[in-house]
């Protein structure tokens, strides 16, 4: 295969992402280091699921870090009223989110544009509220311990560990959207995107492929969300707030939407960013919501394809 | 295609690089994370303000040990992950010898793991009694706990002969914590909570709920457990739907602020507070008095505000931590944590405190004064020692 | 009856808040096709701006005055440095560029003003006016009637002027304003200042009664959008009831369910009146042109 050929790969971007897991670690003095990183492919994790709902099939998603929470509580409570071990809660909490998505999708996948956006973010709210009020499950505002992963009798703890899993996952979850992005169903996708009306023309079951895809972001976002709570050995109810939501359509928005490296650099933009503002104090907040302007005025399809095609036009 | 991979995996890599803190000399590095912006930069920003004051006034004294103190300030902005984060950053980068901070129970239970790990002491600035209880070898906490203020407000209910109540509680975390504080102790003091409220912490109309309350013919007085602006709303509205009854506020609400903001309704009202609030209004001969004077008084120039007692939980953080380390001649870390276990007779804003393996706060009931407000400011309520 | 009368004064008046931010929305979503998220912010800067030149010894109608034009001018330069560069955006990246600006101004908002919780002095007074058993804040009524006086004006301006004419037909069809000679920029400029000057005229008026303080836009956005969809986008008349409603859901599901779940069930109702009505109360049906 040719060079040309070998970068236009479907998987090249997810082999470029499995480079960047396995070199980066040489350049980290410290398991801080290792911390943003895990954090970063854990959010990306989740953008990815966002990007696939708002990117490539069109679904607006205020409310996302709802499934964020579940994932992160079905660990915690798993382990700590279920005695459940924390794998198989992770797959529960990837279980009840794809669940949860499945039944409240049906009807708010109906709605469009802004009343779409109003539902989630309902949903999202709503899912915040329980787990803020339903203390004795969830341990109310202040949040609940949770105990660390331990897979085959090894306990696997701290950011390193985490960094590896998260990323690794990453990997995977990138493989598994690129294959859905080239298989039918994406197809399908993309043309409702483009147009229902036409799509619906064409014989695709619309209801049917927007269901499936919330569903399957939903399954993205609560693994991330249970990854969090295992790495941090702590979740609180703000994983689901409104804020958490809007920063993970921020992080898919800035990096590219419908770019399947666009969630790895949002995300990376947003959890690396505070950590250098924070040298400027007060200054931070005014700093960040000038970034993030900046960026949307002058890259406005997102940082990945603008800077791509700052790059083509350059070459011609 | 191929453009989009190099463009992420640059970005990506001179991103976590540029991550990369300050690094600096040899001085007694002391941590902070605090919640200076977000819903608790109520709390926060008095915090940060005082720990930096009082920072500068100890190195411009010449230090600690004839070492300057470098304080290295994060703000979690309400956030428990990102208070984790910044616990994180400290230990390994900043390589900080102690800790001073943690606004909100929830970031302090982030991080207690990290510092526990480091064995690097950690003085919280949080309020609920799990950060104590169980007792952890590193962490100490300078605020009274929330039980304790429930116990306070019990014994005063009881000795007025008011034993069924209500209560209003914020849905924060504060107000959560001390209304389940509240619960466990109340049969201890006879007191019956015949009816329960709540309210968001951003809310800005609680007549519905005091309607309710008010409604209820058994209750004698209503204790409202919250922080910030939902306690003055309250007392507005409690003002308001004409209710007569005694209300109780918590020690969140431990401010002049609270009696600017709550007006004329605010009458009446009473609270346990620290010392600090009544500095001038102290007998001379009251041990706390010099200190919480001063404190007042310094605050108030240095930053034009009335003075908080978050703020003074800051100041006596700081300065139980400051003495440990002259008792120990040195920054080491588990020599520091051992002298401040061993902190005897410490008077500070908060009260006296005497720490010991078993009590890591060092307050009790005496540290708390009970107040009511008349005529717009605070009185000692007499014979509230208990 | 006094209780139902009390809940239902509690939730007119939180929910007159809310419809104003709603009409705020509205407005500039018609004009511009933005949701503009920052739209909360004008509120807090109205209260805010008006309690600290207060403070600062300005007298307290010439400093709500102020303040509105203050608000009005951030509202301008939002439109000029913000929106209007990025026009031709996806309706996601303006959304992101509002909430931006969101962050900005409430990162401005701590170090221009401070972090603590501030309040105005009541209009009327603060003795409450007993009604039916109900007692209701003087001040409670100055913000219905304010709110009323502002929705009366603006349907003045839109309906019988020939300014409220061009700001119909720029949000009818942008294109064919302007090529019917109407400066749809000026147009867009006049939404966004009227927006913020209904914002922060709603800032100034409930500060009495629910207090102010940096972050208070952020909740108020929220629940501004979610009682502009209730309503319907695109129409002021849904964006008012649609406010008043979320408010009055608010403070009778606190008085007679459960005060933890209050907001819960205002969503729920929402999400409710969505499945049933999916263009909200008065929303135009959206025909989609193929």
């Amino acid at each position: 295969m040719s060079m040309r050929a070998l970068l236009d790969h479907r998987l090249a971007p997810v082999a470029a992402i499995a480079v960047i897991l396995l070199l980066l670690p040489l350049l980290f003095p410290s398991s801080y280091y290792y911390r943003i990183g895990a954090l970063v492919f854990i959010f990306a994790l989740a953008s990815l699921g966002v990007n696939l709902l708002m990117g490539f099939a069109g679904q607006v998603s205020l409310g996302h870090a709802g499934f964020l929470g579940i994932g992160a509580y079905a660990v915690a409570i798993g382990a700590t009223h279920l005695g459940a071990p924390s794998w198989l809660s992770i797959l529960g909490g990837a279980s009840l989110s794809g669940l949860i998505a499945f039944i409240v999708g049906r009807p708010i996948l109906e709605l469009k544009g802004q009343y779409l956006a109003v539902a989630t973010l309902g949903f999202g709210v709503l899912v915040a509220i329980v787990l803020t009020n339903e203390a004795a499950w969830t341990g109310g505002p202040d949040g609940m311990l949770v105990p660390h992963l331990v897979l085959f009798g090894f306990p696997l703890r701290g950011s390193q560990a985490w960094y590896w899993i998260g990323g690794i996952t990453f990997v995977i979850g990138t493989a598994l959207a690129l294959n859905l992005i080239d298989s039918p169903t994406g197809r399908a996708l993309q043309a409702i995107h483009d147009s229902e009306v036409a799509s619906r023309m064409l014989g695709i079951n619309v209801a049917r492929h927007k269901l499936a895809i919330f569903v399957i972001s939903a399954i993205y976002a609560s693994v991330a969300g249970s990854y969090l709570a295992l790495l941090n050995e702590f979740i609180t109810p703000d994983v689901s707030g409104f804020l958490r939501s809007i920063e993970l359509v921020a992080m898919v928005v800035l990096g590219g939407m419908g770019s399947v490296v666009g969630p790895l650099v949002g995300a990376t933009l947003l959890i690396v960013l505070p950590q250098i503002l924070t040298i400027l104090h007060e200054y931070e907040q005014m700093v960040l919501g000038i970034v993030v302007m900046g960026f949307m005025i002058f890259l406005r399809q997102g940082i990945v394809p603008g800077i791509a095609a700052a790059f083509g036009r350059m070459r011609t | 295609m191929a453009l989009n991979h190099i463009v992420a995996a640059v970005s990506i890599g001179v991103s976590i690089l540029l991550a990369a803190p300050n690094q600096t000399s040899a001085q007694i590095k002391i941590g902070a994370v605090l919640s200076v912006t977000g819903p608790a930069s109520f709390l926060g920003d008095p915090e940060k303000k005082t720990l930096e004051m009082y920072v500068e006034a100890i190195n411009a004294k010449g230090g600690v040990n004839g070492q300057k103190l470098q304080l290295v300030i994060y703000d979690d902005g309400g956030d428990a992950n990102n208070a984790r984060t910044f616990a994180t950053r400290l230990v390994e980068e900043d390589k900080i010898v102690a800790m001073v901070g943690g606004t909100t129970t929830g970031s302090t239970l982030a991080m207690i793991p990290v510092f526990e790990e480091a064995q690097i002491p950690f003085i919280s600035l949080a309020g609920a009694v799990q950060i104590v209880e169980p007792v952890r070898k590193w962490v100490f906490k300078t605020p009274h706990t929330d039980r304790m203020a429930c116990e306070k407000i019990f014994a005063d209910l009881q000795r007025r002969n008011l034993t069924t109540i209500a209560l209003i509680s914020g849905t924060d975390a504060f107000g959560k914590s001390m209304r389940d504080q509240c619960v466990a102790v109340a049969p201890k003091f006879g007191i019956n909570i015949a009816h329960e409220e709540t309210y968001g912490p951003r809310d800005s109309d609680m007549t519905p709920q005091l309607t309710n309350i008010g409604n209820k013919t058994d209750v004698r007085a209503v204790v409202n457990t919250g922080f910030g602006q939902g306690p003055a709303i309250v007392t507005r509205n409690y003002r308001q739907l004409g209710i007569t009854l005694p209300l109780y506020q918590s020690h969140g609400v431990a401010s002049k602020q609270f009696i600017d903001l709550a007006g004329p309704a605010a009458e009446d009202v009473r609270l346990p507070a620290a010392a600090l609030l009544v500095a001038d209004k102290l007998p001379d001969s009251d041990p706390q008095k010099p200190v919480v004077v001063n404190y007042s008084r310094e605050y108030q120039q240095k930053t034009g505000q009335s003075v908080s007692t978050f703020g003074g939980h800051a100041y006596d953080g700081l300065m139980i931590l400051v003495q440990a380390m002259q008792r120990a001649k040195s920054a080491d870390k588990a020599q520091v944590r051992d002298e401040i276990e061993k902190t005897k007779g410490y008077i500070g804003t908060g009260g006296v405190v005497n720490m010991s393996p078993t009590d890591h706060v060092g307050l009790d009931l005496s540290a708390f004064r009970m107040l009511e407000i008349k005529n717009g400011d605070w009185i000692l309520v007499p014979d509230a020692h208990s | 009856m006094a209780e139902f009368l009390q809940f239902a004064f509690s939730g007119l008046t939180v929910g007159a808040v809310y419809a104003l931010v709603a009409l705020g929305f509205t407005l500039i979503y018609n004009a511009s096709g933005v949701v503009n998220f920052a739209q909360g912010e004008f509120v807090m800067l109205g209260g805010m701006s008006t309690v600290f030149l207060a403070l600062a010894g300005v007298p307290l109608p010439l400093a709500a005055l102020i303040a509105v034009i203050v608000a009005v001018a951030i509202g301008l330069a939002l439109h000029r440095f913000a929106i209007e560069p990025a026009r031709g955006a996806s309706a996601v990246t303006l959304i992101m560029i509002t909430i931006g600006a969101s962050i900005f101004l409430r990162g401005a908002a701590q170090i221009v003003f401070d972090k603590r919780f501030h309040s105005l002095p009541p209009l009327l007074g603060a003795d409450p006016i007993r009604f039916g058993g109900a007692a209701i804040l003087p001040q409670s009524l100055v913000v219905l009637a304010g709110a009323a006086i502002v929705v009366a004006l603006l349907w003045g301006v839109i309906d019988r002027t020939l300014l409220g004419k061009a700001v119909i037909a720029t949000a009818a069809n942008r294109l064919a304003a302007r090529l019917v000679g109407i400066n749809t920029r000026r147009i867009v400029d006049f939404s966004f200042a009227v927006s913020a000057a209904i914002g922060a005229v709603a800032g100034i008026l409930v500060t009495p009664i629910t207090l102010t303080s940096y972050d208070v836009g952020t909740l108020l956005a929220l629940k501004g959008f979610a009682g502009a969809m209730l309503g319907g986008i695109g129409s002021a008349f849904g964006a008012v009831v649609g406010g008043l409603l979320l408010g009055l859901l608010e403070a009778f599901s606190a008085g007679y369910i459960s005060s933890n779940y209050k907001d819960a069930v205002a969503f729920l109702v929402i999400l409710a009146v969505l499945f049933i009505m999916p263009q909200g109360l008065f929303g135009r049906a959206q025909v989609e042109r193929v």
